[in-house]
């Protein structure tokens, strides 16, 4: 990785070929192609390593624990579909990050359309007070929010207790995502559906809600992965027939210590679907995450 | 007002063109352009669209401001007041005990210690992590085969949920049978005997070294971001002035990095104050409170010992810590960007 004209050397041929002669720098070369694989193989490991895990025998796992399985046992991973708990808790999973995630797209975008597209007075310090809910942490409200919400709203132990405060978390990232996103589409548009008699309801409704699609997307999967991997606030509040896949996964990895292989078969059904998901959704993950970045 | 003003000034200026100008100068005005206009400027007039503006901003804001007000601002107005009371979680706030709550946290050894391993992770995560990751992001950032998948991979990790992460990674640390003990053995290496999550001496560097595996993608994948904002013309101009691979990061990328590395650091540490479920996982906070943080400790005081009061004051410490380190890290180091980045963005204009 050295000096230009020697890199060239350095480079693999056939993707110099592919590129342009001015990027050189850009090529890949055996080393690089070596860090890579370490990357990936220490970034992977762990999980494939539980996946394979799931395959084997407690026997097998503790007579040779770095071993292939064999032969693949199948009984683990039946042992946990036909588990009735494991539904329940997928489903619990699913209730609450659905209805986080329609909290926050709602009134995120509710909230962030006349922060961007309409001028009044105190706009800048509304906007503020949002900005300042980032640097709340959601480890110190924790404790008076378990009290709050079983002795006070009387939402302990529901979909709801969770879901909301959730939502309510996060709000600040959703509409600093959001504002830039809804400031950017044009004045054009606003002027010409005003021009054409449309109030700025019908202006919202019809024209930047459909336009602001992807930018609620964004929000919405952000929303979603953090409610679906939340554990603090679940842990306090739910209890139970309403637990959630991480509270499930810690609990039966407690309960069943000495049951390695079901521990690995119940985590990698716990975790598969969803990083299918959330890989299909990086991209929006990503641009969220910078949108949050830059403000 | 100040638009109202703009709009009625703009409308007096040029009576034909008005609704085009004010819709130009203030595009969220209200009906003014239109409606106001056809009726004729006048305060008393515009009161009508006034309100209605005012009434639909209060209608598209309150349900988020409503759930943000129920959800974080009272509870942690709440936190300030448990944390003046001696209270088992039961009954009415009678007991006021003023700052006792305080002196008892902050004069409890394993409180201190906590801070401390908050700190600890804090710092060993950006020193960690920045390198590694830079590293990664420039090595990374080219075009090769496999690119797009490798992103990919890189980002599993922090999708997981931490609980999940902890779970595979608390059987894989197992002493004796797990793959990591088993993996050092074949090497010919000795495995601490009490296992690595067992040992008080290097629990927390093994909690750490865990942290790093799942938070070190998203550092990846955000210096990789970053790192597509550098125009490419810089890197051609920098080698047909003969500049090395070397010269050219060290020179142009990590500079034009700054913004991202140093948001990346704040969110690292954000996080890491309120580090929290993977230790929970792991250790519990044990052995022999070697791993515990702030949040662990305030969990464990509210609900397993329902010590309210303190709970509430760890609470408003942990707060206080992360609004100074917050406001500190704004002034000393984001501050920067303001200034720099106004700057390069004209260089990059002069450049095209």
């Amino acid at each position: 990785m050295s000096v230009a004209p020697t890199s060239d050397l350095s480079i693999a041929p056939h993707v110099r070929r592919r590129k342009s002669s001015s990027d050189s720098f850009r090529g890949g070369s055996p080393l690089i192609y070596g860090i890579a694989l370490v990357v990936v193989a220490v970034t992977l490991g762990p999980v494939i390593y539980g996946v394979l895990g799931g395959f084997r025998t407690n026997a097998q796992l503790a007579a040779t624990p770095a071993g292939l399985p064999s032969p693949w046992v199948l009984d683990n991973y039946l042992g946990v579909l036909a588990n009735p708990a494991f539904w329940q808790y997928t489903w619990n999973s699913v209730a609450v990050a659905m209805i986080t995630t329609a909290a926050v797209v709602v009134f995120g975008t509710m909230a962030a359309y006349p922060l961007a597209r309409y001028e009044f007075k105190g706009r800048e310090a509304l906007y503020m007070v949002f900005v300042l809910g980032l640097l709340f942490p959601a480890a110190v409200a924790i404790v008076p929010l378990f009290i709050l919400i079983t002795q006070n709203f009387g939402l302990g132990n529901t979909w709801l207790g969770v879901a909301l405060p959730q939502a309510a978390f996060a709000l600040p990232t959703t509409v600093i995502i959001l504002r830039p996103f809804l400031m950017a589409i044009p004045k054009e548009l606003e002027e010409a559906a005003l021009l054409d008699g449309a109030s700025r309801i019908g202006f919202f409704w019809r024209i930047l809600l459909p336009l602001s699609g992807p930018g609620m997307v964004t929000v919405g999967v952000l929303a979603f992965v953090g409610s679906w991997n939340a554990y603090l606030l679940p842990l306090l509040l739910l209890q139970g027939e309403n637990k959630t896949l991480p509270l499930g996964v810690a609990d039966f990895s407690s309960e069943h210590s000495s049951d390695t292989a079901g521990v690995f078969a119940f985590t990698t059904l716990a975790m598969i679907p969803a990083l299918i998901f959330f890989l299909a959704m990086q991209k929006r993950i990503v641009n969220g995450l910078q949108g949050a970045v830059k403000g | 007002m100040a638009d109202g003003a703009r709009a009625r000034r703009a409308r007096n200026a040029s009576p034909a063109t008005s609704s085009r100008h004010a819709a130009g100068s203030a595009f969220a005005l209200p009906a003014a352009p239109v409606r106001g206009g056809r009726r004729g400027a006048g305060p008393i007039r515009r009161k009508g669209p006034d309100r209605r503006k005012a009434l639909e901003i209060a209608v598209f804001v309150t349900p988020a401001l409503v759930l943000f007000f129920l959800f974080v601002v009272w509870p942690i107005l709440t936190a300030i007041q448990l944390s003046m009371y001696k209270w088992k979680g039961f009954g009415p706030l009678t007991n006021f005990v003023g700052i006792d709550n305080y002196t008892a946290v902050l004069s409890n050894p394993y409180f201190i210690e906590a801070v401390g391993h908050n700190f600890i992770v804090v710092i060993m995560s950006v020193v960690i992590q920045l390198p590694l990751g830079l590293g990664i992001a420039l090595l990374l950032n080219r075009k090769m085969w496999g690119q797009g998948l490798l992103r990919t991979i890189i980002f599993v990790p922090y999708v997981l949920a931490e609980v999940i992460a902890g779970v595979v990674w608390a059987q894989l640390l197992l002493p004796k049978y797990g793959m990591v003990d088993a993996l050092l053995k074949s090497v010919g290496l000795t495995p601490p005997e009490q296992g690595f999550l067992g040992d008080p001496s290097i629990a927390m560097g093994t909690v750490i070294a865990v942290l790093t595996w799942k938070y070190l993608g998203l550092a990846v994948i955000l210096f990789l971001a970053g790192l597509q904002g550098v125009p490419d013309e810089l890197y051609e101009a920098a080698q047909l002035d003969g500049a090395s691979w070397w010269q050219v990061q060290r020179n142009i990328t990590i500079p034009l990095l700054g913004p991202t590395l140093r948001t990346w650091a704040f969110l690292s540490m954000i996080g890491a104050l309120q580090l929290f479920d993977m230790v929970w996982i792991l250790t519990g906070g044990g052995p022999a409170n070697a791993t515990t943080t702030m949040a662990t400790f305030l969990i464990s005081q509210g609900t397993k010992a329902s010590n309210f009061g303190i709970a509430g004051a760890a609470s408003v410490i942990l707060f206080v810590i992360a609004l100074v380190m917050a406001v500190f890290y704004q002034v000393f180091i984001l501050r920067r960007d303001v200034q720099p980045d106004n700057d390069r963005k004209n260089r990059k204009k002069v450049k095209r």
